[in-house]
């Protein structure tokens, strides 16, 4: 006989030696309708809850993505919370801060925040930073170098944070919503990826709830704990501010079409390029100029990269660029094209530009075009701290694309006002020289002399080129020497280089 | 190679950070307004703005021009001496009627001149910009030999006419044609007016290709993002650049030769057909389709 | 030299915006707001010097608020405040 009974010695050995139990039938059928049984879900909690559940404790490592840009709401709502909550030591670690998050000085005075690592810090909290306002250093990393510390555990995140345009009450979550109650959208979550996957807990923050299953999910309910429901994610109005901004400032206009042309010309302008544009109304332009030489010679790109733009999105639609990679989307209409569109796809900053990830696309990318504070003789580029000694912007892509390309080309005014842009020694180091090709000024532009067979590439094309100490000369004979910063003795950022070793130290500014 | 005036590109005199910037967009004139962008209680200070730019600021190879008020105004005097001590290239005289505004300017400059030990420098331009200064164009064009161009400044010349611009520019055709055969008779420079509508290019790149058509030198401009459509409407077409090359070889050769009849294709080579081509190839260089080693 | 207040310039990005007022102390006193501030303050203090000196004024309170103008800018606009201030123009 062969029943399951006559097998039931053997079950037990079987279980006996795989170490399980014998299964015993005591389960009870939910009667209960699935679009109610759905929002008993036990993920959907209040804020505090959430935070109570996570096992957040005292000097742990909370983390935020900043995708909203200026329009972000999460990030003060949150630690407003935590401070509420009474939580001290904190560290934490966003993909990148703004002039909106100004009211993280007070919370740093009140000792809820003590720690910080971003890719970048603006605003007003940045000069308090730069003036010497926490002990520990803040400490800097690249995009890629964040998702791939946060994969490899180097940044050890105990909960995330992460907002969301829509959600379902299991966490499946997007920038984006379909549903008719859509508050907000914000494209890409590619900085919070990472953070969704590897942290010990992750929150998503929605203001629109959404029915299961919410496809084109970017972050899975597998990695998800809780779901809160807030009034609102972010104003997605305020995505494109800041550094990212259509620009009708002439020298801009100038500079890209300069720039266009520099690329054009280089060698790498051929069918099947791929393209990237950093922040910054300059390189964001040079999108524009490049499409009328790409219909003219009938070259189209393989795709384009990185931040990605209403330009690079009329491109894509008008069948010059075939596919759009991306991390961050800087506008609406690439917020909306990502939702619409199957060849426009996300991607996570670990598989976007970290150096020691084989498939990263920044390694497949061809010539990208990015904005500077300031560079040097030697080529070096920093994007991170003003010519005032003073924080003002972010590590960004910059150090990996700059890098992984074949081709880079830094667009950047030889003077701001008074503040020279090309100096004899970069005030912070943040992309080093040996990976910047070419520079672009109102000028003249310069090919770094390690790239000689570039140079005669631009020159054969009738580009004239120029010395980069020839730009420093013209800055000085035009604004006059500066003088020394008035630093202090207190590190106050550390910048980490892509390969995970320390690149830079930041000083604060003595007033 | 003789100076090329396609772009004369106005900036107020009283904007420190325009007068700095201008220089790096390329225009082949940069004309300081000390006149009509600046109001009475700023004429002082720009003036002085003025007068420590042009001595300050490195313009490159760009023709530095200041537009001074007239000399019946209480500035006109004062302006002449500080631009004239700054190094200024050209003085624009607005608003001209008559050879005699030009020859007071003349003897104002010439003080300043003496004073400073630079006598014959500086060069004037008159604006022309009414119904007068059209009748006495060619009169002004000759009044001094420092004269270098002429423009008209069409604002004030159709309101003088009591009537309106139109887009096709129908009521200026007399004031232009006039203005280009005074220069031409005169052997000078002819200079069109602004075009004001920045949002509107293609009107504005259709005016300039009907400017260059009447023979024109070039356009007053108001804005950098002009610059690139009136260097694209004046940049001369492949055919005529083929055939100015050919002729300024035979030029050379026959030079060499030291023969004084120069024939081409076998038709005779007269002067005008000359200065046609070493104007085409100037234009040529200075639009970036040919360099200077090309003419070697 | 006798001074009345005086002012030229503009906030504009680029300008320099200079006062001038008498003093009733000897020297010159500069007080100086400027977005170069570490980087140029006292080379903008030096010229503002400078040129008051070449205009013979030698003692006034200054006050400058700078967005980053050059230093041809810096002296025309000290020379216009000047000239403003004493009536006596720098031309003939």
């Amino acid at each position: 006989m062969n029943s399951i009974k006559d097998r039931a010695e053997l079950i037990a050995a079987a279980a006996k030696k795989m170490g399980k139990e014998v299964f015993k039938d005591n389960l009870v059928k939910i009667s209960t309708p699935r679009h109610e049984l759905q929002k008993e879900a036990g993920k959907v909690v209040t804020l505090e809850e959430a935070i109570m559940k996570s096992g957040l404790k005292d000097g742990m490592t909370i983390s935020f993505h900043h995708h909203f840009r200026g329009g972000d709401k999460v990030i003060n709502m949150v630690v407003a919370k935590l401070a509420e909550m009474g939580f001290k030591n904190l560290h934490l670690a966003s993909s990148s801060l703004i002039d909106v998050h100004k009211p993280l000085i007070d919370q740093i005075k009140n000792g809820v925040i003590t720690k910080i690592s971003t890719s970048g810090l603006r605003g007003e909290l940045a000069t308090a930073i730069s003036h010497g306002l926490m002990e520990e250093p803040v400490v800097f990393r690249s995009h890629g170098s964040r998702g791939y510390a946060i994969a490899k555990g180097e940044l050890h995140i105990d909960v995330a944070f992460l907002g969301a345009s829509s959600s379902d009450p299991l966490g499946n979550a997007a920038g984006f919503s379909t549903s008719e109650n859509a508050k907000s959208i914000c494209g890409s979550l590619g900085y919070a990826l990472p953070d969704a996957k590897y942290a010990d807990c992750t929150i998503i923050l929605t203001d629109d709830l959404v029915d299961y299953p919410n496809q084109l999910n970017a972050i899975s309910e597998a990695d998800v704990d809780y779901v809160v429901v807030v009034d609102s994610v972010g104003d997605s109005s305020k995505i494109a501010s800041g550094a990212i901004r259509d620009t009708k400032n002439p020298r801009d206009i100038l500079l890209a079409k300069k720039a266009s042309k520099v690329i054009i010309n280089s060698g790498y302008f051929e069918d099947g390029f791929s393209l990237q544009t950093g922040s910054g109304g300059a390189s964001l332009a040079v999108t524009k100029y490049l499409r009328q030489a790409m219909i003219d010679k009938g070259i189209k790109a393989r795709f384009a990269l990185g931040g990605i733009t209403s330009h690079m999105v009329k491109l894509h639609q008008e069948g010059l660029i075939d596919r759009l990679i991306d991390v961050q989307s800087f506008d609406k209409v690439a917020a909306e094209s990502l939702l619409n569109d199957p060849m426009h796809k996300s991607v996570a900053a670990n598989e976007y530009a970290a150096m020691l990830e084989p498939g990263s696309a920044t390694h497949f990318l061809d010539v990208v075009i990015l904005s500077a504070l300031e560079v040097d003789v030697n080529f070096n580029v920093n994007v991170l701290v003003g010519s005032d000694g003073i924080i003002r912007g972010a590590i960004g892509g910059p150090p990996d694309t700059a890098a992984d390309s074949a081709l880079s080309v830094i667009v950047c005014p030889l003077l701001r006002g008074r503040i020279p842009c090309v100096v004899d020694e970069v005030t912070t180091l943040i992309t080093p020289g040996s990976t910047v090709d070419v520079v672009v000024t109102e000028f003249g532009i310069a090919v770094n002399p390690n790239r000689p067979k570039l140079k005669e590439r631009l020159e054969a094309a009738g580009i004239e080129t120029v010395e980069i100490t020839a730009l420093r000369d013209r800055a000085k004979s035009i604004i006059g020497e500066a003088a020394p910063l008035p630093f202090g003795d207190k590190v106050v950022g550390i910048v980490m280089n892509r390969d995970g070793s320390v690149m830079d130290v930041i000083k604060n500014i003595a007033d | 190679m003789q100076r090329l005036r396609r772009t004369m590109m106005f900036v107020p005199g009283n904007n420190p950070g325009m007068m700095a910037d201008a220089y790096i967009y390329g225009p082949d004139s940069i004309m300081l307004d000390l006149e009509d962008s600046v109001t009475m209680a700023e004429k002082d200070t720009a003036r002085l703005l003025v007068h420590n730019a042009l001595k300050t600021i490195d313009y490159g190879d760009t023709e530095m021009v200041v537009r001074i008020n007239p000399l019946n105004t209480p500035y006109g005097k004062k302006d002449i001496e500080a631009v004239v001590k700054a190094g200024v290239d050209v003085i624009r005289m607005p608003k001209t009627e008559t050879a005699e505004e030009v020859i007071e300017v003349e003897r104002e400059i010439e003080k300043v001149e003496k004073e400073i030990g630079c006598l014959g420098r500086t060069q004037i331009m008159a604006a022309i910009e009414s119904a007068l200064g059209v009748v006495n164009a060619y009169a002004i064009a000759t009044a001094s030999k420092r004269m270098m161009g002429i423009a008209l400044g069409a604002e004030d010349y159709s309101a003088n006419l009591k009537t309106q611009r139109t887009p096709e520019g129908s009521e200026l055709l007399l004031a232009r044609e006039t203005i280009v055969v005074a220069a031409r008779a005169a052997g000078i420079d002819a200079l069109d007016t602004v075009y004001s509508n920045l949002n509107d290019m293609e009107t504005f790149r259709n005016e300039v290709e009907a400017i260059k058509k009447l023979g024109f030198d070039g356009k007053s401009i108001i804005n950098p993002r002009q610059i690139e459509v009136v260097n694209e409407v004046f940049a001369p077409k492949e055919k005529d650049i083929q055939k100015s090359l050919t002729i300024l070889a035979a030029i050379k050769e026959a030079e060499k030769k030291g023969s004084g009849v120069i024939a081409v294709n076998g038709k005779m080579v007269d002067r005008p057909v000359v200065l046609r081509a070493q104007r085409t190839i100037d234009l040529a260089i200075a639009s970036g389709i040919l360099t200077k080693e090309d003419i070697q | 030299m006798e001074l009345k207040n005086a002012m030229a310039g503009t906030l504009e990005s680029g300008d320099i915006l200079i006062q001038i007022a008498p003093s009733d102390v000897d020297g010159l006193h500069i007080e100086l707001d400027s977005t170069v501030a570490y980087q140029f303050g006292e080379q903008i203090k030096k010229v503002i010097i400078n040129t008051l000196l070449e205009l013979g004024i030698t003692q006034a309170n200054v006050k400058a608020t700078d967005k980053g103008a050059l230093d041809c800018t810096i002296k025309a606009r000290v020379t216009a405040a000047a000239v403003r201030s004493t009536g006596v123009d720098v031309w003939a």
